[in-house]
This record gives structure tokens, C-alpha cells and sequence, in this order.
């Protein structure tokens, strides 16, 4: 039964501890967490890739 | 009595026709509602399986990542309401959950974001589809206020702060006088009930548009002059505008 | 009826209309695109909880508080009961004692009243300490109180107002300089031990019915004082932080909530005493503005102009434009 509870207090705690003092960036008077700019960051990256990055799809259709 | 026949897995047309669709019948509300339905969105039209040539970006799968993630958001909400508002605060599988419905948000804020970004420089509004813009748009703010009031449930200390902050301005607006964001009984329920409906009524709506005006052309090519065909115009719709 | 029959035609006007499409179609599996995508987010999503979890900072009660930070509760406690707290002179819809935000004429707060009524000085201090059993002391000191005209209460509020900012807590007690309080000294002191025993959290919840589920009054209470704020200050949570984005600890929070909070650091928001209707109305009319985007010349040429949709298209583009190139 503990090593069951073992295992699953493994996988349902999280293994990165994020509940510290987090890091801001301070940029004229914009604030950020470095948790949201990474957000923001990432989406960014994910758009401009969604839009360059080619998509195949099936050749050979009709009218 | 008529069987289906299990080869042709058809039911049976005589079936069919006993049941709906005769001429002297056209005038009930019923078949005056399945008519314009289906006439407005036939099979092949609710569930095309092909797509103009054009279609052919990954940024036109946001759209249907934001609704997976929705799918997700709703399935760990459930699993949370099984249990109860407490139990992700004293249980480790409870939190997990948690954890699963928080980042589940995340990434449906993420993609819809990014698929309202490439709508908007697709200019996506263009030949009658301004109401599946304004729908989208109403989705993401009932989406905000969704989450909004997922953080004022969360019976925490960072519940605590935000209620406390933004009570002042819900307040200022006079809406505070009904919508009381202290009160974790009243937002937990706008929270599960009213806004997930609102939510899944608006985006269904959104995609049925998206279904009956199909994915928007491109703007015209170099060379190509459209002016000299008439764009589609709806019965109905009023003159141009001086 | 068709289309057709009531076709009209006019100007094609690039930003509004949309050409009608008659060329290639080609296969596109709908239910499998939404398969895989289902799937993505589910991997995604159970990834990033595995990985990072999620915040829950323990609330804060009266009971916490007041056991961190007695000073600072009975600091509190004393502008609830001479009504000068944050709450006490807030104004609708907790109470006529304060003006409702305006711009112009306009205030709809004002317009709209009173609708959870909250009498500090009552709701938070003389209520729940006459609640107390077997404390002839304090049911005395509140009928003293009570019955003494509003200038001898402004008194001794004023006077132990000023005294309870230099008050110390030793030894299980309030220690406050010596000066003529009249009962708040009683008051006070027989209010901060019945916060730091959770008997004022019970009192505060339940005053009106048996199962409490708005927390109105001991939120407000608690976030009267300043030991909620400086516990949200260390974690970058207040307005002046661009707080509304954050979440505690190093989570990333509500980044969509960026522009809301962007105007509450330029002026005259930054400064205004009607800042919080100021930055709605700004924001209800940016929404439009965005929900109306298609009916706006200019801005729903912004597409068009920026010319992304050229990479978006390229393929298109490729197919049907001539191509002059040698």
C-alpha cells in the first residue's frame, strides 16, 4: 500500500517546485514574471513557426 | 415490420419516409426547422472531408488545439467537481488534478491566442463572416471571465488577493452589487455552471459558422481582378454603403 | 429561393469581401486532425503537471493574521470600529459612507446602491464580542462605547489610534501606551484575543447562517489590514507590479490579462481616485473595438497592410500567380 502511495506521490508531485520567490524583469516600466514572458515568448515562436514551417497535406485533388 | 438490413447497414427508405419529409407536411415547424437545417448545413457540408487547396498552414490547427484543449479544461473540471472544491487542497491525487485543469487552461489561452492572431492577418472576417469574428471574440472574453473566476475558486491564498484587488473594479462599474467576487458560493457556480454552457453554446455556434461559410479565400493575387465578379451576397442583405 | 436569384453585385471592396473560391480542393481528414490534436494536448498538459504542478499558497485567516501580526490586527480592528478602514469608507455597495467612482456624470456604482451592507464598526467588532461568554468586562465596555455620544468615541478612537501604532504584543497581551481610551483599550484587546483563538473567523462566517459560503466580511476584514498586502507585495502580486498577470510563486500566470493592467501604470489612471472605472470603460471600448474590427475601415485593413498573409498564403500565391521570373 506505501509503495503504491510511493509511486503516486511520485508522479502526482511535481518534480520542478516552482512555489519559490519568482524573478521579474523590469524593462522601462513594463514588469514581467519570467514565467509569463516565457509564455509570451513561446507563443510568438509557435505563430511565427506555425506560419514558415511547410505543411504537407495529400496531393492530387480535383475541382 | 421492416428490419435493417444488416449488409446494407441503411435503414430501410419505406422507414424513412413513413417518418418525415412528405409535401402536405412541409408546412409544420418541425419540418420547417429540419428543412432549413439541413439545407443550410447538409452532411457534406457539417462534415467536409475535403478543404480548398489554400488550406494548407499549421497555423489552421489552433483552432481545433483550442477546442481539444477546452475538451481537456472540462474533463478535469469534471473529475475536480466529483470530488469536491477541497479535495485538491488535501489530496496529492487532487492536486494533480489541479495541476492537470491549470495547465490545461494555459495551453487553451495559448492556442486560442495564437489562432485569433493568424484570424486577424488572415483578415478572416472578410465575405460575410463578421459573425463568426464577433463570436470568436465573445469566446475569448467569456473564456477570460471563465478563468477569472476559476482563480476566485480556488479557496487560496491567491484567491484571497485577487478577489480583494479586483472587487474594486467590478465595483466601480456597479456590476459588484450582483456579481460579488468575495462571495466563493457565487463564483464557483458562475464558475461550473453559467460560463462553461456559455462557453460551449458560443464556441458550437462559432463552428457551425465556421461549417457554413467555409475557411476564408485568400486576398486576391497579383493580377487578379475581382472586381469584375460579384463577391457572394446574401439574400437579403442591404445595398452597399455610399 | 437561392442566392442566385437575389444576387447583387457592388464594389468589391478587398478588406470587407472575400472572392468566391473555384479552384483545387484536396483531402483533409477533419476527425483525424482533431485526433491528434486531442492527443498532443492531453501529452502536453500531463507533461507540464508532472513536471511543475501547481501553486497553492495556504490562505490566510483572522486567526493567522492576527497570531503573525497583532499589532497590525488591532490596528485594523480599531479603523473598523471608529469606521475609517478601507471598507467602512468604501461606499456602495457595502455602504453609504463613501462616493462611488465617476467619470462625468456617470456612476454607475452610485446608481446601482447598496447590496451587501457592511457596518464595520458592528459587523466587525461590537457584534462578535457580544457573542463572547462569561466576559462581563467586554459586554461592559461595549455598552459604554455604545452609549457614548459619537464625539467621546471619535475621542478615544483618536487617541488610541494614535497609540496602538507604537503597541507591542508581549506576554499573551496588547501593550499599548498609557493614555485615556475609555473601553476601547477593552474593546481592542478583547477583540485581537478573539481573533488569534479562530473564534472571530467562526463568528465573522456564520453570523448570518449556519453554512457560510461568502466569505465577503472576513475577506474584506483581512484585507483591510497589512499584513495580506505585504505578503502579495513579496510575491510581486499588487497593482503597481503589473501584479494582476502573476501567479505566486514562479508560475506563469494570466498573461492575457496584460493590457487591463497596463493602464493602471500610465497616468491619469496611474495616479486617479476613479482609476479602476477609467480602465474598465477604456478596456470595454477596446473590445469592441475588437469585436467590431471587420466594420472598421483602417484597422481591418491592418492584414492587408502588414502583408503577412503573403507566407501564409505562399503556396497559393505560387500556384495562381504568373510567373515572370527567367
Amino acid at each position: 500500500m506505501s509503495t503504491i502511495a510511493l509511486m503516486f506521490g511520485t508522479v502526482f508531485g511535481s518534480l520542478i517546485d516552482l512555489n519559490h520567490p519568482g524573478h521579474y524583469i523590469h524593462w522601462g516600466f513594463i514588469q514581467m514574471s519570467y514565467g509569463n514572458l516565457i509564455v509570451i515568448v513561446l507563443m510568438a515562436i509557435v505563430f511565427f513557426a506555425a506560419i514558415l514551417i511547410p505543411f504537407k497535406s495529400h496531393k492530387g485533388g480535383e475541382r | 415490420m421492416t428490419i435493417v438490413d444488416p449488409k446494407t447497414e441503411r435503414p430501410d427508405q419505406a422507414d424513412l419516409d413513413k417518418a418525415a419529409g412528405r409535401p402536405e407536411d412541409a408546412d409544420q415547424w418541425t419540418a420547417k426547422i429540419r428543412n432549413s437545417a439541413v439545407e443550410a448545413l447538409p452532411p457534406q457540408k457539417l462534415l467536409p472531408d475535403r478543404q480548398p487547396a489554400y488550406v494548407a498552414s499549421w497555423i489552421y490547427v489552433f483552432g481545433v488545439t483550442t477546442i481539444a484543449a477546452l475538451i481537456v479544461v472540462i474533463g478535469t473540471g469534471l473529475v475536480l467537481a466529483i470530488f469536491g472544491p477541497n479535495w485538491w487542497h488535501v489530496s496529492s491525487t487532487g492536486l494533480f488534478v489541479n495541476s492537470l485543469h491549470m495547465w490545461s487552461v494555459e495551453i487553451f489561452m495559448f492556442a486560442m491566442v495564437i489562432h485569433l492572431w493568424g484570424k486577424f492577418f488572415m483578415a478572416a472576417w472578410r465575405g460575410k463572416r463578421k459573425a463568426t469574428w464577433i463570436t470568436g471574440v465573445v469566446s475569448f472574453l467569456v473564456s477570460v471571465g471563465a478563468a477569472f473566476t476559476g482563480y476566485l475558486s480556488q479557496q487560496n491564498f491567491d484567491s484571497q488577493w485577487i478577489s480583494s484587488q479586483a472587487k474594486d473594479g467590478i465595483n466601480s462599474t456597479g456590476a459588484g452589487a450582483i456579481f460579488n467576487v468575495t462571495n466563493f458560493g457565487q463564483m464557483i457556480m458562475w464558475h461550473i455552471v453559467l460560463l462553461p454552457l456559455c462557453i460551449v453554446a458560443i464556441v458550437g455556434l462559432h463552428v457551425l459558422m465556421v461549417r457554413l461559410r467555409g475557411v476564408v479565400t485568400p486576398f486576391p493575387a497579383k493580377g487578379e481582378a475581382p472586381g469584375s465578379e460579384s463577391p457572394t451576397v446574401a439574400t437579403g442583405e442591404a445595398e452597399v454603403q455610399a | 429561393m437561392s442566392a442566385e436569384t437575389h444576387k447583387k453585385t457592388r464594389p468589391f471592396k478587398v478588406d470587407r469581401d472575400a472572392t468566391t473560391w473555384h479552384g483545387r480542393y484536396e483531402k483533409y481528414d477533419l476527425a483525424k486532425e482533431f485526433l491528434i490534436s486531442f492527443v498532443v494536448v492531453c501529452i502536453l498538459v500531463a507533461g507540464l503537471a508532472v513536471i511543475f504542478g501547481s501553486p497553492d499558497d495556504k490562505p490566510v485567516t483572522v486567526k493567522s493574521w492576527s497570531n503573525a501580526d497583532a499589532v497590525d490586527f488591532a490596528q485594523t480592528a480599531l479603523t473598523e470600529l471608529d469606521n475609517s478602514s478601507p471598507t467602512a469608507v468604501y461606499g456602495p455597495p457595502y455602504n453609504l459612507n463613501g462616493t462611488a467612482q465617476s467619470i462625468g456624470p456617470l456612476s454607475p456604482a452610485k446608481w446601482l446602491g447598496v447590496h451587501h451592507p457592511i457596518d464595520t464598526a458592528n459587523d466587525y467588532v461590537l457584534g462578535p464580542l457580544s457573542t463572547l461568554p462569561n466576559a462581563p468586562q467586554v459586554q461592559a465596555a461595549i455598552a459604554e462605547y455604545k452609549s457614548a455620544s459619537t464625539s467621546q468615541q471619535g475621542t478615544w478612537t483618536t487617541a488610541y489610534g494614535k497609540a496602538v501604532a507604537n503597541a507591542t504584543y508581549t506576554d499573551g497581551k496588547l501593550v499599548v501606551p498609557p493614555g485615556d481610551y475609555g473601553p476601547v483599550t477593552t474593546l481592542i484587546a478583547a477583540e485581537t484575543a478573539m481573533a488569534r483563538s479562530g473564534a472571530l473567523d467562526g463568528a465573522l462566517l456564520s453570523s448570518r447562517q449556519f453554512y457560510g459560503t461568502d466569505y465577503t466580511k472576513p475577506l474584506l476584514f483581512i484585507a483591510n489590514g497589512a499584513y495580506l498586502a505585504n505578503l502579495a507585495n513579496k510575491q510581486n502580486l499588487a497593482g503597481t507590479q503589473w501584479g494582476m498577470m502573476n501567479e505566486t510563486g514562479q508560475y506563469p500566470g494570466q498573461a492575457w490579462l496584460w493590457l487591463y493592467t497596463l493602464w493602471y501604470q500610465v497616468p491619469p489612471m496611474k495616479t486617479s481616485s476613479n482609476a479602476d472605472l477609467q480602465v474598465f470603460s477604456l478596456m470595454i471600448v477596446l473590445t469592441a473595438l475588437l469585436a467590431l474590427v471587420p466594420f472598421i475601415p483602417g484597422l481591418r485593413s491592418i492584414p492587408r497592410w502588414t502583408r503577412l498573409y503573403r507566407l501564409i498564403w505562399r503556396e497559393h500565391y505560387k500556384e495562381v500567380e504568373p510567373t515572370d521570373r527567367a
